[in-house]
This record gives structure tokens, sequence and C-alpha cells, in this order.
């Protein structure tokens, strides 16, 4: 939190030539909440991963302190100095914060253990559908922004279910590969060497690639599916431990995106959207004020930051558009440089590969799945919105974890964070009886002596 | 399970390096290129962090920046709209500068190399030293009269250019391009309003942003006479040599039978050399380009300035505003001879001459300036922010040697200034100056009217002070007697703001 106070200071500072009084206030705010959400953790969940809160922490206090130098650029030069702290994106980044970090904790205290949620499985994952259909199915003028029909939008209020649907999906994934698991590791083909699942084992797997395939038609969004797909897979993978899976996915998801491409430049209608993004990926430059327009000034405003940046308010991120969504990595790029870049994703990886742990180390495999699901969508994501911008692979609309303005967003990765944080209690837990198998706070041994520990895997 | 869930921790850790490789690509490798992209408005928002340098002459600002609300920091304005607009251009957010805001951009701008210094200081002091200022060689009074006086003419021309330089110097005292613009509504900050302001002069069927003294050449009529005669006199000719005349001629193989503009001028055979330029007598001139041949005739327009292609006008040791190559063709046949024809039409300055406005005055200037022909400049001197450091003055420089032997370029002076007073230059004079001239009509096109001409010098105690070249566009009937009224008056407006500094 010192580091986000210090952060304000410093756009103050360059962006007015002073420091005003209340710089350290949204920075308070957030300690106090991260304090509080702290305390709710130590209470329910006395074992859980230390390192989660203050990681997911930093990175949002930096969006809201971002977010509220957007707001300064953009307001009128004489208002700047007293701008107020709720006003603007940044205020109502902070305001969501806090909504999002009181159902986090919510989550906590109401899940007491992450295996509960098992029981609910089919309910959230019908519900998981549901949310994800309703903006395919609505009407563009409740559902569609930029193009992209991922939300429901009912007067000026609008949220993303898309965001929430998929800690329910996965939370069913993780339910019913467990129950499954068996039959899908164990009844095999061998094929040049890799195993292959029977056909009709397949079903599943083919009706998530065709629910995914919908969503990038219907919604016009590549990065969703990507994101659920991906999801998907893993959670396959971890469960089978086997490689096919993996591969079947991969080439479903290749060809499925590669088809689309051919459809777009051939048949256009519902692909045609898809088609353009590749095109742009391709060669933004090609058409910088139009379609190229979004993607060539993130890279301007990347370039422009370079090794160091610009300082923190001392660059122009208002030059790129949808920067206070999409594109708040470029923004930041600019100002903060490759080396702040740098630290953010390291700052990511560490919560990804936390959340990862958490799974390595809990006992049963619905924790398992769930936490590593978690931990890799988070990633996933991640890589999609980040890459996307830098042009490693086509443009998708996704937010920036915890970065991005949009409350769904902010309090669906905040849930996210919970269910890790549950999962990471049970898995750090001392085991009933046996305590000194894991002394607490031993942390970077325990997985190696876990692995031998007697799980409910079942090797085939 | 787990060794499924460290393999994807393994496939994380992959993806973020991809990422990590990629941001690095795009941030340190990539950086430069789009850090100055055309595309990146940071650009502009950077050049326009800093205040830009005034452009002035005789002391009256001429192009300034003001400071704005807005993005970019200050907007440019020029208080004097029309009457400096080709001269000091224009320096627009997103089309391409012009003039000196041009030439001189990295000075304006804060970025050159001369001021280096400044930028050093901003570092350690976080501040924005403005840009330096450039200090114009034009007389303001001779500018503005000289922009007067050409909107204002007597004979209706819409269209046209005058230039005065100091023959002594070269530095420009008047440039003007007829019809002006306003530069003011191209370098608004809407860039799309800029636009706007720019497709309708662009599409203006008079072009205005053409600036007609440097960059278009047209016939330079009877003022080529002067060369001609210069030809004559350096090789063997004198004033009182008798010339062949007549009231019409024809060249030997073919053409068309050339007259003189009125029945009255030499129709007697032969003629004075002096009293053809006074007279302005065709027949003569063209005979005499015939009798001295193509090369003789090329050669003294070549030693003139025409044919000189990387002519600019701006800084004597920079780039500055382009001008356009002055020339006389080639007035040959295919097989090498001579072209009679087009000898005699080249003589009295038709067929494929044609000359700059500029390359006019600049042929006065070496006549008055006894034959040395001195490199025209616009930029008088350069000044760093603090307007006490000089970074450049002005060290006039000649440009082609000496062009005449200074006995030859007397005896022009002479003759010129016999044009002036007793011949068709008469409106060009004085009072208590001695003025030279040579006035020119040129035909434009079979259907269209003729351009009118003046060239001319002014002399005061027996120095040269301003040499000036008038044109009038498609002015028609008067318009070289009304080119040299204004050729006089842009004269006496030089030589008042001499005596009064």
């Amino acid at each position: 939190m010192a580091l986000v106070a210090a952060y304000s200071a410093t756009i103050q500072l360059t962006m007015f030539d002073t420091i005003t009084g209340n710089f350290w206030v949204p920075a308070a705010i957030l300690s106090a909440l991260f304090l509080g959400l702290h305390l709710v953790v130590r209470y329910t969940a006395p074992y859980a991963d230390p390192a989660l809160i203050p990681a997911v922490a930093l990175l949002n206090g930096i969006g809201v302190a971002f977010l509220r130098r957007l707001d300064l650029a953009e307001a009128p030069a004489a208002e700047r100095l007293t701008y107020p702290i709720f006003a603007g994106t940044g205020g109502r980044q902070l305001a969501w914060t806090l909504i999002a970090v009181v159902f986090a904790a919510i989550v906590l205290l109401v899940v007491k253990d992450h295996r509960a949620i098992s029981r609910y499985a089919y309910t959230l994952g019908l519900g998981g559908i549901v949310l994800v259909l309703i903006p395919a199915l609505l009407p563009g003028r409740f559902s569609e922004i930029n193009g992209a029909k991922l939300w429901i939008r009912i007067g000026g209020f609008q949220i993303q279910p898309g965001e929430f649907a998929k800690l329910a999906l996965l939370a069913f994934f993780a339910y019913y590969l467990v129950r499954k698991r068996e039959v899908l590791s164990l009844a095999s083909r061998r094929v040049l060497g890799v195993d292959f699942p029977r056909g009709r084992d397949l079903g599943p797997v083919l009706a998530v690639w065709a629910v995914s395939l919908l969503v990038l038609v219907f919604e016009k969004d590549l990065g969703t599916s990507l994101l659920y797909f991906g999801m998907f897979v893993v959670t396959l993978y971890i469960a089978t431990e086997r490689v096919s899976w993996l591969i079947i996915g991969l080439l479903l998801f290749f060809g499925g995106a590669y088809a689309a491409y051919l459809l777009g430049a051939s048949v256009g209608g519902p692909f045609a959207n898809f088609y353009q993004r590749a095109e742009i990926w391709l060669d933004p430059f090609s058409d910088p004020y139009e379609r190229g327009y979004q993607l060539v000034q993130s890279l301007l405003g990347l370039g422009s930051g370079g090794l160091f940046g610009t300082g923190p308010g001392g660059g122009q991120p208002t030059k790129i558009p949808e920067v206070h969504n999409d594109f708040i990595f470029a923004g930041l790029g600019e100002e903060i440089g490759l080396f702040g870049l740098s630290a953010l994703l390291i700052v990511y990886l560490l919560i990804v590969q936390r959340g990862l742990r958490a799974g390595l180390a809990v006992r049963d495999s619905f924790g398992k799945l769930l936490a590593g699901g978690l931990a890799f969508t988070l990633g996933l994501q991640v890589f999609v919105i980040v890459g996307g911008i830098s042009r490693l692979i086509p443009l998708t609309g996704q937010t920036t974890p915890f970065l991005s303005a949009g409350g769904s967003s902010l309090m669906a990765n905040w849930m996210l964070i919970a269910l890790l944080l549950r999962v990471s209690d049970a898995a750090r837990r001392p085991v009933e009886g046996s305590a000194s198998a894991r002394p607490s706070g031993a942390t970077a041994s325990a997985p190696a002596q876990l692995h031998g520990a007697p799980t409910e895997v079942i090797k085939p | 399970m787990n060794a499924p869930l460290r393999r994807v921790g393994v496939v994380v850790l992959v993806l973020f390096a991809l990422l990590f490789a990629n941001l690095n690509w795009v941030q340190a490798y990539k950086a430069d290129e789009y850090r100055n992209s055309d595309y990146n408005g940071r650009v502009q928002i950077a050049e326009y962090e800093r205040e830009r340098g005034v452009i002035e002459a005789g002391r009256t600002a001429l192009a300034t920046s003001k400071p704005t609300d807005g993005e970019l920091k200050y907007i440019r304005q020029y208080p004097a709209d029309e009457a400096y607009a080709h001269v000091v251009g224009y320096n627009p957010v997103n089309l391409a500068a012009t003039g000196i805001e041009r030439s001189e951009d990295e000075f304006l701008a804060g970025t050159s190399d001369a001021l280096v210094a400044d930028r050093i200081s901003d570092l350690w002091t976080g501040e924005k030293t403005p840009g330096g200022s450039v200090l114009l060689s034009l007389s303001k009074r001779a500018q503005e009269t000289a922009f007067k006086e050409m909107t204002n003419n007597r004979v209706g021309a819409d269209k046209g250019a005058a230039v005065a330089i100091n023959p002594r110097t070269g530095a420009v005292q008047a440039l003007v391009s007829m019809p002006s613009f306003d530069p003011n509504p191209l370098v608004s900050h809407d860039t799309n309003a800029a636009e706007a302001a720019f497709d309708k002069l662009d599409s203006d069927p008079d072009k205005p942003l053409i600036n007609r003294a440097l960059s278009e050449t047209y016939p330079p009529g009877s003022t080529f006479k002067v060369i001609d005669a210069a030809a004559a006199l350096e090789n063997g000719y004198t004033q009182q040599t008798q010339i062949p005349a007549g009231p019409v001629y024809r060249a030997p193989t073919s053409g068309t039978d050339i007259r003189n503009a009125a029945a009255s001028i030499c129709p007697e055979s032969q003629v004075s050399l002096r009293e053809a330029l006074t007279e302005s007598c065709n027949t003569g001139f063209a005979q005499l380009a015939v009798a001295l041949g193509a090369d003789k005739i090329k050669d003294e327009a070549r030693k003139f300035g025409f044919g000189q292609t990387d002519l600019t006008c701006g800084r004597l040791n920079a780039e500055g505003l382009p001008v356009a190559t002055s020339e006389t063709g080639d007035i040959k046949n295919p097989d090498g001879g001579d072209d009679p024809a087009a000898l005699a039409q080249s003589g009295i300055g038709q067929n494929n001459v044609r000359m700059t406005p500029l390359q006019g005055a600049l042929i006065a200037a070496a006549v008055a300036n006894n034959g040395r022909q001195m490199r025209p400049y616009l930029v008088q001197k350069l000044l760093g922010p603090d307007r006490t450091t000089s970074h450049y003055t002005a060290t006039p420089k000649e440009l082609n040697g000496s062009v005449v032997s200074s006995a030859v370029a007397r005896e022009l002076q002479d003759m010129m200034v016999n044009v002036v007073e007793n011949g068709t230059g008469r409106n060009a004079q004085i009072d208590n100056i001695v003025v030279g001239g040579k006035t020119g009509t040129a035909q434009s096109a079979p259907d269209r009217k003729d351009h009118g001409w003046f060239i001319g010098f002014a002399m005061k105690d027996g120095q040269p002070v301003s040499a000036v070249a008038v044109f009038l566009q498609e002015a028609g009937s008067g318009g070289s007697g009304e080119a040299a009224r204004i050729a006089g008056q842009i004269m006496r407006a030089v030589v008042t703001d001499a005596e009064g500094s």
C-alpha cells in the first residue's frame, strides 16, 4: 500500500508539480479495506496463503490509482487539484473494490469448506450456462457494447455475467470431472503412442467446444471463448492426466479458430468480426486510423514508454482508446515502462503459482481441480489480454484482472481469490493427528513432501 | 493429479515468458520506431510542449505562439495575416509546414543543435525553454507597400508577385505573392477545420498557396533584353552600336513575324543599342539575338542565374524556401545548329524562356551591384530564447561570382536608367533617387491577356539600395507600366525605411 500511495503521490507530482494533501486517501481506504479482509481471513481461514492478498491488493491499488490519474487527465485543468476522491472512474473503481472485497469476505464466511461447493455443482453449472447465454440471446440493445455482446444492461447499470459464469462453470467442471475421471482416463485407445479417449467420452468435450464456438460467433468475443475452452481443457487434463486431451483441445480450438478465419474471409456474416480481428493482428498499421486504431495506439503507447516509462503522470495514456478497460496495461506501460510492466507480470505470476501450489497441496481432488482451474484461468486471462494489446496474439476484449475498470470483473476476480484462499487454507491446514508432517510455514518444501503422500489420485 | 498441475504451472510460466519476451520486443526493440511513429499523437504533443520561437521582421512579430488550455499547449498565430504569408509560411498540426516555418523549423522548435545547451539546462530546471527567434531581412515598410500596391493594382490583375532585394547583400527586402491567404485557420488545433481550410485554399483556381515569387516561372518578355544587351556589350557592342531594326522581322528559316508593340517604335532600319532598349525594340533585339547566336545568349543568361537548379532562399548556410529553376530552353534544332526562329523569339523573352520573379530581381541586382550578384537570403539573424545570444548572422556571399565586368555593368546601368527616365519605364521614377529598369510584356497564351513585368533598381548616392522585380500575371494592357509604378513604390519604401532606421 505504501507503493500505491507513492505511486499516487508521483502522479500528482508530475501532473501538478505539487503534492496535494489527499494523495494518500485512496491508498488509506484500500489499506483499511485489505486489512479488514486480512482479519476476516485470519478468523475464517487462518492457514490461507499469506502471499495472495498483498499481491492482489497491490494490483488493485495500482489499478485504482491509475484510473484516478486518467480521470485527472480528462478533467478540466481548473478542477484537477480539487478532484473529489470518489468521482470519475477511479472513484467508482474504489467503490467497486469496497464491494468486491466485502463479497470476497462473504464468500470466505459462507463457504467454510471448499468441498461444500461441490454439492451445488449442477446448480452452478446450469447457472453458469444461463449466465453465458443470456447476453447472446438478449437483443443487442441490452447486451452489446463496442460490438461484443457480453453484457446485461439494465438502465444505466451493466454487468458482465461471463465473469461470474467463469467461476460457476469451473466449479461445475471440477465436480463433473472428479466424478467422471476414471472413465475419461481409463478407457482409451492408443494411437501413435498417445492414449486417446473413446469416441463416446468425447461428448462433453465436444459440447463445451461447441458452446465456446457459439460464444465466439454470437457474442463476437474470441477472448471469452478462448478462456472457457482453455479452462475446460486444462481442468480435463489435470483430472485425467492425459496429454491427449490437451492435444485434442488445442487442435479443436486452433482448427475452429482457423476455420472461423477462413469462413470470415469467404462467407463473412457472423465470422466477419473474427476475420477482421485476425487481419488487424497480422498488420495493424495497414489501417491505422480505422480498424487498426486501437492496437496501433496501444503499441505506440507501449513503445513510447520504453524501458523505464515516462513516469507516473508523465505520459499521455488518454491517447490510447479504451484505456480504462481492455488497454489499461498499455496505458500503464507508457508510464511505468517495461520494468514496471514486468513487475506487474511477476505479481500476476506469483498469484497464479500460489494458486496452483494450493491445488498441489490440497488433498481432495475437487479442491485440486478447483484451485488449479481458477489459478490457470486467471493466468490465461492475463495472457489473453496482455498478449492481445502487445500483438502477441489477436486482440480480444478481456478485462485485465484487478486493474481494469469494471465492477463485474473486479467482484468475480476477488471471489476467485476468496476461493483460492479457501482452498489454500485447506491445503495448509495441519492434517489432524499428524501435525508433525507439515509444520506451518514450511511451504517451500511442502509440495515435494506431499507428492508422495497418498491422495485420491488413481493411477491407471 | 499433481504431475499435471505442475505441468500447468510450467505452461503458465511459458505463457508469461512469452508475454515478457513480447513486451521486450515492443517496448525495447521497437520502442524508438513506435515513439516517433507518424501515428503517435504524443509526437505532436511533445512538439507543442515547448513554446515555438517568434518569426519577426523589423521588430514586428509575424508568427507567435500563444498558450492554450488544450492538450497542445501553444497555438501558432500570424498577426500580419496575409501580407507575409508566403515568406513566413505556416506550421500546422497535421499538415505539412511551409515557408520559414518549415525551413527554420528546428531552430524555432528549439530542437536544433544550436540550442542544445538550453535543452540540457532544461533537464536540470525542468522547464521548457522556448525555441529560438528568427529575424527576417524583410523591410516592414517595403513588404507592406508591396502587398498593398499589388493587391490594389490599377490594371485589375489578381495574380502576380513582387520581390525586392538589396543588391549589395542579397537580403530580400520584400517578397509578395498574389493572391495571398490567411495562415491562421490552417494552424487551428481542430485538425478537421484546418484540413478543410487547406482544401479550400488548395482547390481555389487562383492557387493562393503557391509562392509565385519563387516557385513559378513565367516568360520574361522584354525584361530579357537586359541579358541580350549584356551579351552584346560583352561581345564588342557599345551603347551607340547601330543594330538592325525595322517594323517587322521574320527569322531566316521560318517562324512568325515579330513586330513591335507600337508602330512608332523603331520603324527605322537601324537603331542604336541604347535606343533599342529604351524603346523596347522587339525587331532590334530579335535580330541581335540571332546575330550573337544561341550559345552566347544562353551563356549570358546562365551567368545571370538561369539554369541554376539548387537555389534556395532562406538562410545562407542552410536550406531555405525552394526556388524554381529559370530556363532559357535549348534554342537549337535537332541537328545541333541554332534554331533562328526560336532564337529570335527567345531574344525577346518568349518561346521557352521562363524565369521566376526572384530571377528578375537578381538580374537587376547584378547590374546595380556592378556585376557582382549576391546570393539572396531571407533570414538575417537567429536569436536564442534569451533574445541576446546570436546563433547566426547573415554574412552576404556571392551567388555566381562576377556576372559581368563592372564596366559592362555600368553601361547597363546607364541604359536602364535611360529606360526609366526617357523610355518605357517612366512610371518607376522616384524623386531624388536614380532609378533604372526594364519593362516587359510577355505573351502567356493565345487566348489569355499578356503578363506585365518590371525589373529595376534604385541608386542612392551612387550606391545601389534596392533591386526589384514586379510581375502582374495576365494583367493585359498597361500591365508593364503598372508593374513599373509598383516597383517604384516598393523602392521608395525601401529608401524611406533605410532613412528612418
